[in-house]
């Protein structure tokens, strides 16, 4: 009962720190809140409104048709018609369009005698990325413009030839923004409860408040708990926060269930907690302490599959990613979110989050220990 | 003495004491020395857009010469590691177990079907949750079967390609090798950390732990606390800088086609900028713990997100892209593209230059202005 009581105590002494201030006060919900849209709406790789241009030698009916189905589709916008090829090297080199389209003058002439025609596309690399993707669109463009050249007897298929049938599971659109959004939320509030925890002992310690709170009755385990459970509830609250905004915001599927989605981030949490506070208890000023967190959440981020694929790493790096609590909710996230998970299904992500939460709690309990005496 | 010899004399005394103060306090050396090395490791193993070895399943149901012909061109195809089944059901199982990503299906008259119909399908399914890597793995397929249709013109065989072919160049990244965009980017990344996280703390701490009473009794000006606050970290993040470029292009291959002069200059612009953000939070909050979180919010995650560092900017929805220009990383992650990349162009060079150097004036002017010499903000 006396234990219930003086982490009750401390509980309130908490959270009292954090809510008194209104500038930290806003900083637990404001920021976390702008970023969640921010983010959601500038994280993807969909691509809208590549700026191309275009060198039509050809100038003739069925060149301006295959132009005309580019300019048509919301994911190019024609930004200025080029009247000679050198002009080329200026609009790409000084970033004015990211690629241009550059029809020959033997264009139709090719089509009607039933040679392969050409289509050159010049696409600026500098982020390869996007250049690959937008190769992709006009790839499928051009495929759709040969089966209308087919169907309208321009040309004649007088061969054998295959067609190439896509599909894709789960995301029939190819959304990018769902694979994205759906995970936001562990990823925000792992920075939230990051901070509040990892800066909570260690602000005592610069403070020189943390010798009166040895020379209290509590135990360290005890104020272990106390210091934790603000990141806890605030972390869980905007983490749930985000998840509802996924749904109902950005319209993000949940096809599985709220039991499952709870489990997750309140493993995850518990494991971010112990981070936190081993950090905090490593640390003797705030500085220190948030570097130390920022020495554990940019690795995290960039090896948890946020943003690139895990299974583009070298192998070696893909195993040590399964030491990254992040990396497994995120797992769990899109499953539950897009494959429809329920809480057994998504066992195999939480065992490990349970394990790390396991060991770095109890690491953190007794380097408070050793680093107060 | 020459009241130019008096600013020397205090800004040596300012910086002697911050500079003892860093080398008292070892993690901001490791964070300018160690910090980008760990991260450089990680993003140039770890951060790759470019799928390899793809696990897709083939099912042919055809035995004809031209399916098996067009299962060896996947087989050989480096993106891809095929396993080859006869079955559908199987394909779809291994499919929704993740252990591979897409199937590409042949059916049973698909070699008699070229002939007699002149037109055989190629179904490809890919699992779509990862949007973009399922988009590239098209494109591979598509690549894959060009490849064979053209293999098959040449030695004579009757094939029809498609009437339009769309020939493709990448300029400044032949190969589309994503590290070379992604490297470049996270020089900006390392420089953010530094330049406001750093000193996001710096004046916030002396209010905090109450030494600034101590500086406010002392005859340093202004003018000297900011310069003694800036240079200290400015030549840690030119540090890091440079030791994340060495890096780059030994270890990663990463080119570097600019000139090392616009390199300096242009980067020293940036990490003015971000100095002047991580003075301006840390005069106006004087809370390390807020400031630390603003640092972040304001400073460290639009770097991330909100600079076309990984996402691309010109997709973002318009409010988005008028939010971006007050991020700094911005501006030097286009300059740093560009350097890496295509080399000194000015014309994209300069705008860009521009706006950090107006950036750094204000926000070097408004942490001026919030470091105040009274106690009372």
């Amino acid at each position: 009962m006396d234990f219930v009581r003086r982490i009750i105590a401390l509980m309130f002494k908490e959270f009292i720190m954090i809510l008194k201030d209104p500038k930290s006060r806003f900083v637990i919900i404001g920021p976390p809140l702008i970023q969640f849209f921010v983010f959601g709406y500038a994280a993807t790789y969909d691509l809208k409104n590549v700026r191309y241009a275009v060198f039509d030698e050809s100038r003739t009916a069925e060149s301006r048709q295959l132009l005309s189905r580019l300019s048509g589709s919301e994911n190019f916008e024609l930004t200025k018609t080029l009247l000679a090829e050198k002009e080329i090297d200026v609009v790409i080199n000084r970033e004015k369009t990211r690629l241009v389209i550059h029809i020959g003058p033997d264009f139709s002439r090719n089509l009607h005698v039933g040679r392969t025609a050409t289509v050159q596309v010049i696409v600026d690399g500098r982020n390869s990325n996007v250049a690959l993707i937008a190769l992709g669109y006009i790839g499928n463009i051009v495929e759709q413009y040969n089966r209308e050249l087919v169907k309208k007897g321009v040309v004649s298929m007088n061969g054998p030839g295959v067609e190439l049938v896509d599909r894709a599971w789960f995301n029939a659109n190819l959304q990018s923004r769902w694979f994205i959004v759906s995970a936001l939320g562990g990823l925000i509030s792992m920075v939230v409860v990051m901070i509040l925890t990892s800066l909570s002992v260690a602000r005592e310690r610069e403070f020189g408040t943390f010798d009166q709170l040895l020379v209290t009755p509590f135990n360290p385990a005890e104020i272990l708990i106390g210091k934790s459970l603000p990141g806890m509830v605030f972390g869980l609250m905007d983490a749930l926060l985000f998840s509802a905004g996924a749904v109902y915001w950005f319209g993000v599927p949940f096809r599985g269930t709220i039991g499952a989605l709870v489990l997750a981030l309140g493993c995850f949490i518990l494991t971010i907690v112990g981070v936190g506070l081993l950090v905090s208890s490593v640390s003797m000023t705030m500085q220190q302490a948030l570097l130390g967190s920022f020495v554990f959440m940019m690795p995290s981020v960039i090896l948890s599959g946020f943003a690139t694929p895990i299974e583009n790493m070298p192998h070696w790096l893909q195993v040590g990613t399964l030491l990254n609590p992040l990396r497994h909710v995120i797992v769990a996230l899109r499953d539950i979110f897009l494959e429809g998970a329920d809480a057994s299904m998504i066992w195999h992500q939480l065992w490990p989050l349970v394990l790390m939460a396991c060991f770095t709690l109890p690491l953190a309990g007794w380097m408070f220990r050793h680093r107060s005496q | 003495m020459t009241p130019r010899d008096l600013f020397f004399m205090r800004l040596r005394g300012i910086l002697r004491k911050e500079v003892l103060q860093i080398l008292r306090d070892p993690s901001s050396i490791a964070l300018a020395i160690v910090l980008p090395l760990v991260l450089l490791f990680i993003f140039g193993y770890g951060l790759s857009l470019d799928a390899e070895n793809v696990p897709i399943a083939i099912v042919l149901k055809d035995n004809g010469s031209a399916a098996r012909d067009l299962g060896a061109r996947f087989d050989l195809s480096p993106y891809f590691k095929t396993i080859h089944l006869t079955s559908m059901a199987q394909a779809m199982d291994l499919l929704n177990q993740r252990r591979v990503d897409g199937i590409v299906h042949l059916q049973s008259d698909f070699s008699s079907g070229l002939f007699t119909r002149n037109q055989s399908p190629v179904q490809v399914i890919v699992n779509g949750i990862d949007a973009n890597r399922a988009r590239l793995i098209q494109g591979y397929t598509r690549g894959v079967l060009q490849k064979w249709t053209e293999l098959r013109q040449a030695r004579g065989e009757p094939v029809v390609g498609p009437s339009v072919k769309v020939s493709q160049r990448i300029w400044f990244n032949e190969a589309a090798v994503s590290r070379n965009f992604l490297v470049p980017g996270l020089i900006t990344l390392i420089m953010t950390l530094i330049g406001i996280l750093l000193t996001a703390l710096v004046v916030a701490r002396e209010w905090e732990r109450g030494t600034m009473e101590a500086i406010l009794v002392t005859p340093i000006r202004r003018v000297d606390l900011l310069l003694g606050k800036m240079l200290p970290y400015f030549i840690l993040g030119m540090l890091g800088m440079g030791l994340s470029v060495v890096v780059g292009t030994t270890l990663f291959h990463v080119p570097f086609r600019g000139s090392i002069v616009a390199l300096f200059i242009l980067s020293a612009l940036f990490m003015l900028a971000s100095l002047g953000f991580g003075l301006l939070i840390s005069a106006a909050i004087r809370v390390q713990f807020v400031a630390a979180q603003i640092s972040i919010v304001a400073g460290f995650l639009p770097a991330f997100f909100l600079s076309g560092l990984v996402f691309d900017l010109d997709s973002t929805p318009r409010f988005i892209q008028i939010v971006s220009h007050v991020v700094p990383a911005r501006y030097f992650v286009s300059i740093s593209h560009t350097l890496f990349m295509a080399g000194d162009i000015w014309p994209v060079l300069l705008p860009n230059a521009l706006a950090l150097a107006v950036m750094a004036v204000l926000f070097t002017g408004l942490a001026f202005r919030k470091i105040t010499k009274r106690l009372e903000g």
